[in-house]
């Protein structure tokens, strides 16, 4: 898909929400989907909530390509494209997704405290995905966070979704890396590189 | 050319190339980007100041000598330096001054929410109110010629969508030159507020609001945008992205200058557009300056907000905007014919919280654990540490704003309450407006018992330098401040500093000062878990066999601690084990293990030692 087609598809622009947990590299993608909308000629907006600096808390941030943006805030059923570090994090903002909205989910857990101290249950795989099937059948489930760890570079699991989200827009996957080889330290390029292909390649090879 | 910037760094652009060249100001969510950003430019100076009077106190005089000058806070920091705002209201500045209070609304890290635009009015100053990161950078710009022609400080009023919002923004490369002054101003009739001179100033500033507010008429950035003449809608900040958004056909009357108000734009608007209404985040502002010019606003057939109290009429005061809330309450009001949908799918699943917590290894967790079992009364402050408040610590009792801990349990000491109380603060809430509570307890004798939580670092607003650091903010080497000494200089002869990991020192000494009588001090010291120093320490301990499930370590409220599948065989309760990628190794938990069963670091070491050889 080239640009015009990109924009065929989404005439409205696209507004994309990531969610993970603190640590995660949200903030990284984010600024990656950022700069990647300013290359391809949209007008961007990125919004994020910094809240408090100590670990483990929910971290989400807005990306709106489109004409011209206006508000940075995406509200509920206004996100075309999500992309879920976690899978509880998936759930939680899966009433933000559009009608025929697409979500790309890291098929990995990250416990709270609120279920480790036994307060509350992490709900179980089958009724994560029961649940956002409620909302869109536009599910893809990445392994992440394994194909980071195969890399040795655990980190890296927003890249591996980056590559992903990538294939399934049909972006030409040289202008995403090229941004992203701009946001990161020369020492880590080449893990990133090799995730982003994992996470491109996973789409490519899935049977239609 | 273009580059993506938020709303913060954009500020620190504009300034930058105004020519600023003194910033001071102290950290607070959502402001704390512009310092760092402006303190990695070239040519300019950058400092973190103990709290915000004194940083608007230090731009204040920088803008007095001559230097262009900008001073930055959270909404409350506008609380705790309002003195300065005032006086400097009055006395007006050699070269330009500007003011950034960025307001939080929907307080998504604040303790109170509050529209300083009404600061504005209040000290008589203009106040300008960016919708985006593009004008943040042009407004901050216009902020310090509008200061300079007006012989005024300007407030730029940001909110936390505009500062933490990235978006495209055209910047120059060029800074200005601006001209050096002669000499320090020695003009006592403008510069020294006594009664005399002040009752001659209130009269120059009252007029020259009048005189703004005709200027704002022709303030390019007031603008007047027309569509339809059906809906007119008044505006500004953040606010005017919503109206765009869901009134796309909607005439428009920008507000960058959001006080004074140009009253002759406002009134030619109005009388061109068929209805008028003020669309604006959190107080009515620009709605009750507009009724008070005699404009007819439109009214909703059902009124929404009736009563002489509210005095905004379609739009909701708490909270932050956003396109559905604005859509639903123009739907309620008549304005449009669609509401937002309001069908919901059920999730059906309940989804587990995901509060913050102190992180694994926080040098906060024993205090609050001992305190948890001293069960007294806990007055806290504004930190990483108000987090004791949750369980299962669950010890704060009361926490208001920064440096009111100590005084408020002062004051149950003073009344007589029955219950020793302890104040915890943090060390760099000590600095801003903690030391003149203690100076307080001390000199009024009080039993008050306070633990400074010398984490070496400001955490809560993602890890500032201060004064007890060793560094500035520019990364200069400095002083590193002696709690200890200057607590024993406040006049408190009962301190001691420990190290913040060992629980039952910190244990023992407060239950010997519970039953001692006046003021005592501890100061527990350890680096904050998340400082890279502190990284190169972390070594996850292990938990052994001798675990029975007995749940002492579950009580310390660490993320590191899980209770794993398996059961004691005895008790049926399940067992400990420690998340290897989230422990630090601090011991909290070894040290409270009534069983020995979680190996301290030195036994991990001895243990990994022996099975690699
Ligand atoms: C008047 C005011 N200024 C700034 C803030 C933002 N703020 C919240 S906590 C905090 C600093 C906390 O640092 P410290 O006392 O060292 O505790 P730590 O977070 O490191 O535990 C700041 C600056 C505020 N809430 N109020
Ligand atoms: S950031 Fe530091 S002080 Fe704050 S909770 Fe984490 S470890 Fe504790
Ligand atoms: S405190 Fe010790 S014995 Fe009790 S649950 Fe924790 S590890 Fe097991
Ligand atoms: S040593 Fe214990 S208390 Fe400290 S981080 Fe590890 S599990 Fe948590």
């Amino acid at each position: 898909m080239d640009i015009k087609q990109l924009k065929n598809k989404y005439p409205e622009g696209i507004n994309f929400l990531l969610t993970g947990v603190g640590g995660q590299g949200t903030i990284l993608a984010s600024n990656v989907l950022a700069d990647l909308g300013m290359a391809l000629g949209f007008d961007v907006k990125k919004a994020e909530i910094h809240g408090m600096s100590q670990r483990g808390g929910n971290v989400i941030s807005y990306i709106r390509w489109g004409e011209h943006v206006y508000s940075p805030i995406i509200t509920k059923g206004e996100a075309d494209i999500i992309l879920a570090f976690e899978k509880l994090e998936a759930l939680r903002s899966i009433e933000q997704i559009s009608p025929d909205g697409m979500i790309l989910i890291n098929d990995y857990a990250i416990v709270p405290v609120t279920v480790s101290s036994g307060l509350s249950v992490y709900p179980d795989d089958e009724n994560i995905q029961e649940s956002l099937q409620k909302f869109t059948s536009n599910t893809y489930w990445v392994k992440g966070q394994d194909i980071a760890e195969e890399i040795g570079y655990p980190k890296a699991s927003n890249v591996v979704l980056l590559g992903a989200l990538t294939a399934l827009l049909a972006i030409d996957p040289k202008e995403v890396l090229k941004v992203i080889a701009a946001r990161i330290s020369q020492k880590y390029i080449s893990f990133n590189e090799q995730a982003f292909d994992s996470g491109y390649k996973t789409i490519q090879k899935r049977p239609d | 050319m273009k580059r993506i910037l938020s709303g913060n760094e954009a500020v620190a652009r504009g300034a930058w190339e105004a020519g600023c060249s003194v910033a001071s100001g102290y950290p607070g969510t959502p402001s704390t980007e512009i310092m760092e950003t402006f303190a990695r430019y070239p040519n300019a100076y950058a400092e973190w100041a103990t709290n915000e009077k004194v940083g608007l106190d230090v731009s204040i005089g920088a803008a007095y000598a001559g230097k262009r000058a900008i001073s930055t806070m959270k909404h409350v920091g506008l609380n705790v330096a309002a003195d300065a705002l005032f006086y400097v209201a009055m006395t007006g500045v050699e070269a330009g001054l500007v003011i950034v209070s960025a307001d939080d609304p929907s307080m998504h890290s604040s303790q109170n929410e509050q529209d300083n635009r009404q600061f504005a009015k209040f000290s008589r100053i203009p106040c300008l109110d960016p919708a985006d990161s593009q004008e943040a950078r042009d407004f901050t710009i216009a902020a310090f010629d509008l200061s300079e022609q007006f012989d005024t400080p300007v407030l730029l009023r940001m909110t936390t969508r505009v500062c933490h919002t990235s978006s495209p923004v055209e910047v120059t490369e060029q800074q200005q030159q601006i001209p050096e002054k002669g000499k320090y101003p020695r003009n006592p009739a403008k510069y020294v507020m006594i009664p005399a001179n002040a009752r001659r100033r209130h009269p120059v500033i009252e007029e020259r609001v009048s005189e703004l507010s005709r200027f704002a008429e022709n303030f390019p950035y007031n603008r007047i945008e027309y569509r339809s003449k059906d809906l007119g809608i008044i505006t500004g900040g953040v606010a005017y992205q919503y109206a765009r958004e869901v009134f796309p056909n909607a005439s428009i009357l920008k507000l960058g200058m959001v006080y004074p108000l140009p009253v002759e734009m406002i009134r030619t608007f109005s009388e061109s557009v068929e209805k008028v209404i003020v669309l604006e985040e959190l107080d009515p502002f620009i709605e009750d300056q507009v009724r008070l010019m005699g404009i007819e606003l439109y009214k909703p057939a059902k009124p929404i907000n009736s009563d002489y109290a509210h005095t905004k009429s379609i739009f909701p005061i708490p909270g932050e905007l956003n396109s559905a809330i604005v859509r639903h309450a123009a739907y309620l009001a008549g304005l449009i014919n669609v509401d937002i949908k309001q069908e919901q799918i059920n999730l059906n699943v309940p989804l587990p919280a995901r509060p913050p917590t102190l992180c694994p290894g926080c040098p906060h967790r024993s205090s609050f654990y001992v305190l948890s079992k001293l069960k007294v009364p806990v007055n806290g402050d504004i930190g990483c540490y108000t987090l004791g408040v949750a369980p299962p610590l669950s010890t704060i009792d009361t926490c208001g704003c920064m440096g009111a801990g100590i005084g408020v349990a002062h004051g149950a000491a003073v009344a007589g309450d029955q219950e020793r109380h302890v104040a915890v603060i943090g060390d760099s809430t000590f600095f801003h407006t903690g030391i003149s509570a203690l100076i307080n307890v001390a000199y009024n004798r009080s039993n008050v018992i306070t633990i400074i939580m010398d984490n070496r670092v400001t955490g809560m607003t993602g890890h500032q330098e201060n004064p007890g650091t060793g560094f500035t903010l520019q990364n200069q080497a400095t002083i590193e401040l002696d709690i200890e000494k200057l607590v024993l200089a406040c006049g408190i002869e009962k301190v001691l500093t420990v190290e913040a990991f060992q629980v039952d020192v910190i244990e023992k000494t407060l239950k010997q000062w519970m039953k001692e009588d006046g003021p005592a001090v501890l100061i527990t010291r350890e680096e904050c878990a998340l400082l890279p120093s502190a990284r190169k320490r972390y070594l996850p301990l292990q938990v052994t066999d001798q675990c029975n499930g007995c749940t002492v370590c579950f009580r310390i409220g660490c993320p590191a601690i899980l209770k794993s599948e398996e059961l004691d065989p005895k008790y049926h309760r399940p067992l400990a084990i420690i998340d290897q990628e989230l422990c630090t190794g601090c011991e909290i938990c070894a040290q409270v293990c009534p069983r020995d069963a979680i190996l301290f670091r030195d036994q991990v070491i001895a243990l990994t030692k022996s099975e690699v050889g």
